[in-house]
């Protein structure tokens, strides 16, 4: 999906282009249409390493530092994710990205009966520290990098990490871990939340607030449009929600006390690509332009690494087929280019089996394949912005940046994206939009191959991550024993003295990081917060 | 007497939150003439259930990304039939791979619409069997 609408003549001649952000490409450019959108080589790019960084943001982009490839992984017991991890730490692949399970994304121990089917199926399954304990036995927490997606308790787990690895030696200003920790695009997209708005990006603020004390090398907020998209916004819809969404953040921190300056840096983003080449190559262009001029201007952030816009620019699943599987190696191929020349930091894939479930380790080293051999064999490492200066990727650059200050001025008219999202504006706008795609795949208006054209009839069948319902019983067993043999007396004073900060607008970290090392349960933290805060509830779109 | 309209309830059962599906089909029945009811997320499916039956609605679509399609499913079955509703339609759509079909199929389930099935399909299926089940089993 999300390849744009090509208008033909009745000898298959293509008339018209439209991408999806709306913007028509025009068959030939040439200078004049630099002219026509006011391209300045010094305003609108400037060298790699400079403001406003469009083209990258080192000097020497892949030259000086490859990019950090993170797959998306999980699954089952920490016993087994352990091993995968490490199974790809042997490959090359240079940072961890943990799944975790329905179950623990949504705060809820693995016997608790909304848990029932869901353990480990999507991701790993975590009730308590030990979990953790085993899922990163031997792995250097000082020289890896790890993402942890999850959102509406990101608070927690990023406690979680920090209490496993002070229980190994670490320091805890030598670990790196980058908790998704974005909610808002939860309520967009996604939809693993718990809590109401406010008392979510309240949690946000206190993630981020006791990074800047007290783990200098974590990056709290990952901001999605990832999500958005693969929900089914546009490009240009993409960014201009993401930047609004971090911006409902950046207020958040703010009232506190703090300049964005002091925090800002530590942002990053998670971006999608799929479809269009040159959309999502102009797409990540202007966006790096409008982040660092937009910080500077809003939130008058001078210091130069604060203004980055870093991030992991991943091939999306919406671009998956479940038709012809095999096929989505060949995406995920060009997937990867687009990323690498939109000067990615972090890259990641979804896997060729991924329409289907989590892929099977074969598929996660095809997709880590594919990102080495672009760096290694492809000539990707050559030189930064190799698309910089084509008459034709300027044009669209600009006009990119037009499209998502459009897009950003209609959510801050109605009050800026928590009022937005409260309201259900962005869920409405996203669902109609997903609607009209679908409507146009159907009719065969926009073309997916072997989906609507070049159909075989007959699908191969994948090899299917296997799920085990033993591993419940197995995770069930390790938490029940865990309740029966921990200081109970000590998880109680934990839970009652998080309750009060929870209750009196105390930073919640500290007292989370306690719980967790008295081996207080995900379910139970994550209770104390439901009967404080609340819970979501979802504005209609019907 | 013109028939009333087909009252459908989309349900996204159990903790999966990617409901661009769900979502997507609620419009597209909408806009084929039906009442459509979205249960939003993260629903047990006893509340599924008390929702059909507060509707009083004719199908019952749930939507389901996550792999857990078979015990909710199952779940389902046993829940409708306890309340007497076993003459709903019920339909499953979401990633569903194709062995899983049959499967649920054997359960009772009219209609299973895993990704990429076509609006088309899934109308006509509904406008062909909502009425004729309940009629069938005497209910309405």
């Amino acid at each position: 999906m999300g390849v744009a609408t090509y208008i033909k003549d009745e000898k298959d001649q293509v008339k018209e282009v439209i991408l999806q952000s709306g913007i028509k490409v025009k068959p030939v450019y040439t200078p004049k249409d630099l002219e026509e959108v006011g391209f300045s080589y010094q305003e609108d790019l400037g060298d790699p390493g400079e403001f406003p960084f469009t083209r990258a943001i080192h000097p020497l982009g892949f030259r000086s530092r490859v990019w950090t490839v993170r797959q998306y992984t999980g699954f089952g017991t920490p016993e087994q994710t352990n091993e995968r991890f490490k199974l790809m730490i042997s490959h090359g692949q240079t940072g961890l990205n943990v799944a975790f399970d329905l179950p623990t994304q949504m705060g809820y121990d693995s016997d608790h009966p909304m848990a029932e089917g869901e353990v480990g199926r999507v991701g790993m399954a975590v009730d308590s520290l030990k979990d953790f304990q085993i899922a990163f036995k031997d792995i250097r927490l000082d020289k890896i990098g790890t993402g942890l997606t999850i959102n509406a308790i990101a608070s927690v787990m990023l406690a979680m990490y920090q209490a496993m690895a002070e229980g190994y030696g670490y320091n805890k200003k030598e670990i790196s871990a980058t908790p998704q920790n974005d909610i808002l695009k939860e309520m967009v997209g996604r939809g693993a939340w718990i809590y109401p708005v406010e008392p979510s990006v309240r949690l946000i603020g206190d993630t981020i607030e006791y990074s800047v004390k007290e783990l200098p090398k974590c990056n709290p907020v990952s901001v999605c449009g990832y999500h958005i998209r693969e929900s089914g916004c546009t490009p240009a819809q993409e960014i201009a929600y993401a930047f609004l969404i971090a911006f409902a953040y950046i207020d958040e921190v703010r009232k506190r006390g703090y300049e964005a300056e002091e925090f800002v840096g530590r942002f990053t983003f998670n971006l999608n690509i799929y479809g269009n080449l040159w959309e999502n190559v102009a797409k990540f262009r202007a966006a790096r332009k409008l982040w660092a001029r937009l910080l500077r201007d809003r939130y008058n952030v001078k210091d130069k690494k604060a203004l980055f816009l870093r991030g992991i620019f991943g091939g999306g699943g919406s671009g998956m087929t479940k038709q012809q599987p095999e096929n989505n190696i060949v995406r995920g191929a060009y997937y990867a280019l687009t990323a690498a020349l939109s000067g990615a930091q972090t890259t990641a894939l979804c896997s060729f089996d991924e329409a289907y479930t989590i892929p099977t380790p074969r598929a996660a080293l095809i997709s880590l394949r594919t990102f080495q051999i672009l760096m290694e064999e492809i000539g990707l490492r050559d030189t930064v912005d190799p698309l910089g200066g084509s008459y034709f990727v300027e044009t669209l650059t600009k006009q990119m940046e037009e499209k998502i200050l459009e897009e950003m001025e209609k959510v801050e008219r109605i009050g800026g994206m928590v009022e937005a999202v409260k309201t259900g504006y962005v869920q409405k706008e996203v669902a109609k939009q997903a609607y009209e795609y679908e409507k146009k795949l159907q009719k065969g208006e926009v073309v997916k191959v072997g989906v609507n054209k070049y159909t075989e009839g007959v699908d191969m069948e994948v090899e299917l991550h296997p799920y085990d319902e033993t591993w419940a019983e197995e995770q069930i067993k390790r938490l029940k024993e865990l309740r029966a043999t921990r200081n109970n007396k000590e998880v109680q004073r934990c839970l009652k003295e998080l309750r009060v900060a929870a209750e009196t607008g105390k930073n919640v970290m500290p007292y989370l990081v306690e719980a967790c090392k008295a081996y207080a349960t995900v379910g139970e933290i994550a209770d104390v917060f439901r009967e404080v805060f609340g819970e979501h509830k979802e504005p209609s779109i019907f | 007497m013109e028939e009333r309209r087909i009252r459908v309830l989309i349900g996204k059962p159990g903790l999966d939150g990617h409901d661009r599906g769900a979502k997507v089909v609620a419009f597209a029945l909408k806009d084929a003439g039906m009442e459509v009811i979205y249960t939003g997320l993260h629903q047990r499916v006893e509340s599924i259930v008390n929702q059909a039956v507060q509707e009083d609605v004719d199908v019952i679509g749930l939507s389901i990304m996550s792999g857990a399609h078979i015990p909710i499913t199952r779940k389902l079955m046993e829940l409708l039939k306890k309340e007497g509703l076993e003459d709903r339609l019920v339909l499953v759509g979401g990633v569903i791979p194709s062995k899983d079909v049959e499967v649920l199929k054997g359960m009772g389930v009219d209609g299973v619409f895993p990704g990429g099935s076509s609006f088309d399909e899934i109308v006509s299926f509904i406008k062909e069997n909502a009425f004729r089940k309940r009629k069938m089993a005497g209910g309405y």
